[in-house]
């Protein structure tokens, strides 16, 4: 499982993969979902930005696992990338991580000392994410 | 050039200051070089070394012989206390403390400087505190920088120069003890700070970040003023910040001369706590507050703090993570405390000291406030900083339920100390006490009421009701009060809201639903208080004659009967749809009870025609008449007749008969002479009414009061308008509680007639 956060130009401001190894598949699956979540974003013309849904959903499950996204009203991207065979992950759990995410991101972005484009490097997100993750693998 | 007058440890101090920049031993320094690093490190402006070389004749000479030096250095001195550089003040300032120099001394230097200067200094060494040469107190200081034994003049190390030198017989030599003396020295014998952050936020000083440089007098004035709070004792040990640790230099925290000895206990034995602030230390970081943020309960911008805290050189990851730790609330600001336990931490980490992972709960804000001076309220609206003192509501910090550490240090004394191992227990407490936070409070739970299986007590939901619309009520209320707490908090709340009658018809309706329900749900169960729900008696038996047909002989009966028992009651219940023959039954009778019954006739008469609609008209009017003459009896009767009018609201020929039967019922306690019809309408009416009777009379004494509570009803027809206004107020209202009754009745009729059914299908087998 992966959650990877990019920035509005899809610059990762971070990633988290567990386990470690392995990474580099994750890191590929994220990087072509972004182009499903630019689609799925640009594609709600008609909606003003709060009408969209935060909250993407499955963006395309693969035989391996499935994807995730959420963005933000600031065009941050989070992926989740989790294992098919994690069936155990509902929805609302995907959503519920969503929300952590998206709390704790809004957390780093308050600290004045850190600079939006920065990789994030806050301990306290990590653990926060790290606590996600291995509720969720 | 002046003869220039040293004392004893300036002559030391100078001469191997000279000697660290005469490294050719020529015995006269050039000009450029490591004099003119060593004047900058002494923290002044260009232009105040270019005026001291100028001053001391260096400039004359183009170097800076011995003499030169001196003066140099004291003017240097002069130029960090703040005064103004003079000649003629160099001799006549008296016990001016030694120019300090930012020189690059690595804290060992410091420390040994310390400790060798400092034979007391034994535990940790706290970093200057800001104090630096006040320049109020430029007579009395003997801030004592330079490090004498470590002359090491390398003007660029960053390590802090100062090192605690011998005090002079006037400045108590515990360094630690930075009190303020008005008169005496500074104890400022620190040992080099290094790092610590002092207030040394210089503003765009290069070099050594090490706080040392501030102490010139361009540092910001809050530091002077910090620090500068020291009392006047003894110097005795240092408050020491961190575990006494050698290699560690902890800030220096003097403690007020009131808590001196009380103080240096505790801090000896308070080290296990080693993010506690101290008075002083607290004190300065209000001041730094205050220069950002005037009012201290107000909230220091994000931005503000990054400049602030960007000046302590710090790497920003780290100013980052301080934030993440200390901006609790994390709303991107930072109230007084948060200020604090920001500055604390990064005067921790200047010293050396790594930051903790998650902060300390000495560090944490306080929900109370503490009552001394620095215990501004913290208007942190998330969290629920609640400055005031005593404020302390777990409530409203859920997130936050440790906030209850105070920084008590601010002008509480010792107690302070030994509370703070208490509050971080009490954190605990306070933790749990949050979990507690909403807690299932059934009474605010919204409890959807979900209605159960109807029980076959109609006649006690109505009871119920009519209490509730009444006033008075004694164990009909019971019941009534009884239901809420099984009831849904909402009814529940109605009943709480509305029972004292002015909403009775709407508290009425949604009882009516719910309380059908409700009571049939509960009447097995028979719940606590329910004491007229629990045996529900049984609904009252209808007349075998009277089943849904006999509702018509009733109605017919009734309308022959003029002035019957039935009729006031009846009649005392303006009907739920205002009839339009009321108006002429109302003139009917007036105030004369035998006049109902004539009205109860006519209504009577027209309720078979239009028994869906007005079947008590005559029971308004009748009841007009009634409440005015019998309070009590209308209140019966009209209890009654609301039933009846609520049964005919909901166009039920079933509930015609009941009214019928009621009627009757009431009838046959109503002194009206019954005509024959009448009289044989209550005969029969008592027959079925007896089973009613029983059922009845709570009701009906709720009616009554419901009435009784109305003013007499004035005879519409013959008083003015404001009376016939006020009379077809009050009916409205009894209108709509008669309506509600209605309803239940009606569903209680309904009831009774399956039943009924059943048991005339049961009949037969009797026999068998």
């Amino acid at each position: 499982a992966e959650i990877c956060i990019t920035s509005m130009d899809n610059y990762p401001l971070y990633i988290r993969s567990i386990p470690t190894q392995g990474e580099l598949k994750f890191h590929y699956t994220v990087h072509t979902s972004l182009d499903v979540v630019e689609e799925k974003i640009s594609g709600v013309g008609k909606a003003l930005a709060d009408q969209r849904e935060l909250y993407l959903g499955l963006l395309y499950p693969t035989e391996d696992y499935k994807v995730y996204g959420y963005v933000t009203n600031s065009k941050v991207k989070f992926v989740i990338v989790v294992d098919s065979s994690n069936t155990s992950l509902r929805d609302n759990e995907i959503r519920s991580m969503f929300r952590k995410l998206h709390n704790s991101f809004t957390d780093v972005m308050c600290n004045p000392f850190y600079n939006p484009g920065d990789p994030i490097q806050s301990k306290a997100f990590d653990s926060i994410v790290s606590t996600m993750m291995v509720q969720a693998c | 050039m002046e003869s220039l007058t040293l004392s004893d440890v300036e002559q030391k101090y100078y001469s191997e200051l000279f000697l660290s920049c005469d490294v050719d031993n020529t015995k006269k320094v050039a000009s450029n070089g490591k004099v003119l690093d060593l004047f900058r490190a002494a923290q002044l402006s260009n232009e105040v070394v270019h005026q001291i070389t100028e001053l001391c004749g260096a400039t004359r000479l183009g170097h800076f012989g011995r003499s030169q030096f001196y003066i140099a250095l004291k003017l240097i001195a002069l130029a960090q206390s703040g005064l103004p550089l003079r000649v003629e003040s160099l001799n006549s300032v008296r016990d001016l403390p030694l120019p300090r120099f930012v020189m690059g001394k690595n804290e060992q230097e410091m420390r040994h400087a310390v400790m060798f200067a400092d034979t007391e200094n034994q535990g940790p060494y706290f970093p200057r505190p800001p104090g630096r040469v006040q320049a109020k107190k430029v007579s009395a200081h003997e801030m004592i920088q330079p490090c004498v034994p470590t002359v090491d003049p390398q003007p660029d190390t960053t390590s802090p120069v100062v090192s605690p030198h011998q005090s002079p017989p006037t400045s108590p030599h515990a360094w630690r003890k930075h009190k303020r003396q008005a008169s005496g020295g500074n104890v400022d014998r620190q040992p080099s700070v290094p790092g610590v952050v002092w207030p040394h936020f210089r503003e765009a000083q290069p070099g050594p970040v090490t706080g040392d440089g501030m102490w010139s007098a361009h540092s910001p004035p809050p530091v002077q003023e910090s620090w500068v709070s020291f009392t006047d004792t003894p110097p005795s040990s240092t408050l020491p910040m961190h575990p006494p640790s050698a290699q560690v230099i902890t800030t220096v925290r003097t403690v007020p001369s009131a808590m001196t000895t009380n103080e240096i206990q505790r801090q000896i034995s308070g080290y296990d706590d080693p993010w506690k602030i101290t008075d002083e230390q607290r004190q300065y970081y209000i001041n730094q507050f205050k220069t950002i943020q005037a009012d201290l309960t107000g909230l220091i911008p994000g931005s503000a703090a990054k400049e602030f805290f960007t000046k302590s050189k710090l790497p920003i990851l780290e100013l980052s993570h301080i934030w993440e730790l200390s901006d609790f609330d994390k709303d991107g600001a930072l109230t007084l405390d948060e200020f604090c336990a920001a500055f604390h931490l990064v005067v921790a980490r200047k010293n050396g000291y790594d930051l903790p992972e998650k902060l300390p709960e000495s560090l944490m804000p306080k929900l109370i406030d503490l009552d001394d001076s620095a215990g501004v309220p913290e208007p942190a609206p998330e969290v629920g900083f609640s400055a005031s003192p005593v404020e302390v509501t777990p409530n409203k910090s859920p997130s936050m339920p440790s906030l209850n550490q105070n920084w008590s240090e601010l002008n509480q004394s010792n107690e302070q100390w030994e509370t703070f191992s208490e509050r971080s227990s009490s954190s605990q407490t306070l933790t749990q006490f949050d979990s507690n936070i909403a807690p299932a409070d059934p009474d605010t739970a919204i409890v959807h009421p979900v209605p159960i299986r109807m029980t076959p007590s109609k006649i006690h939901m109505q009871e119920m009701e009519l209490k509730r619309t009444g006033s008075d009520h004694t164990h009909p209320t019971s019941p009534l009060m009884a239901k809420p707490p099984e009831l849904s908090d909402e009814a529940k709340l109605a009943a709480t809201i509305k029972f004292p009658g002015t909403t009775v018809g709407k508290y009425i309706w949604s009882k009516s639903i719910y309380s059908s329900c409700y009571y049939r749900s509960h009447s097995g169960t028979s719940p606590e208080g329910l004491k007229v729900v629990a045996p529900p008696p049984p609904p009252p038996r209808p007349h075998a004659s009277h089943s849904r047909s006999s509702s018509l002989d009733m109605n017919r009966n009734f309308a022959a009967v003029p002035a019957g028992p039935q009729q006031p009651g009846v009649v005392a219940f303006p009907p739920a749809v205002p009839p339009r023959p009321l108006p002429t039954q109302t003139s009917v009778p007036h105030g004369h009870r035998s006049v109902e019954g004539d009205g109860l006739p006519a209504h009577t008469s027209t309720s078979p025609h239009q028994m869906p609609e007005q079947p008590n008209f005559a029971d308004f009017s009748q009841f007009q008449a009634f409440a005015v003459d019998q309070p009590a009896d209308d209140g019966e009767n009209a209890s009654d007749k609301t039933t009846g009018t609520m049964k005919t609201a909901k166009n039920d020929v079933q509930s015609e008969e009941r009214n019928a039967t009621t009627v009757n019922s009431a009838k046959v306690s109503t002194p009206l002479a019954p005509p024959p019809k009448p009289v044989r309408r209550r005969l029969k009416s008592e027959d079925e009414l007896r089973p009613d009777v029983e059922d009845l009379p709570q009701k009906s004494n709720v009616i009554a009061t419901v009435l009784a509570t109305q003013p007499s009803i004035p005879r519409s027809i013959g008083k003015d308008k404001k009376a016939i206004q006020a009379s077809i107020r009050r009916n409205k209202e009894t209108n709509t509680v008669l309506a509600r009754l209605n309803n239940v009745i009606e569903c209680d009729h309904q009831e009774r007639i399956s039943l009924e059914v059943q048991l005339e299908q049961l009949r037969p087998f009797s026999h068998l």
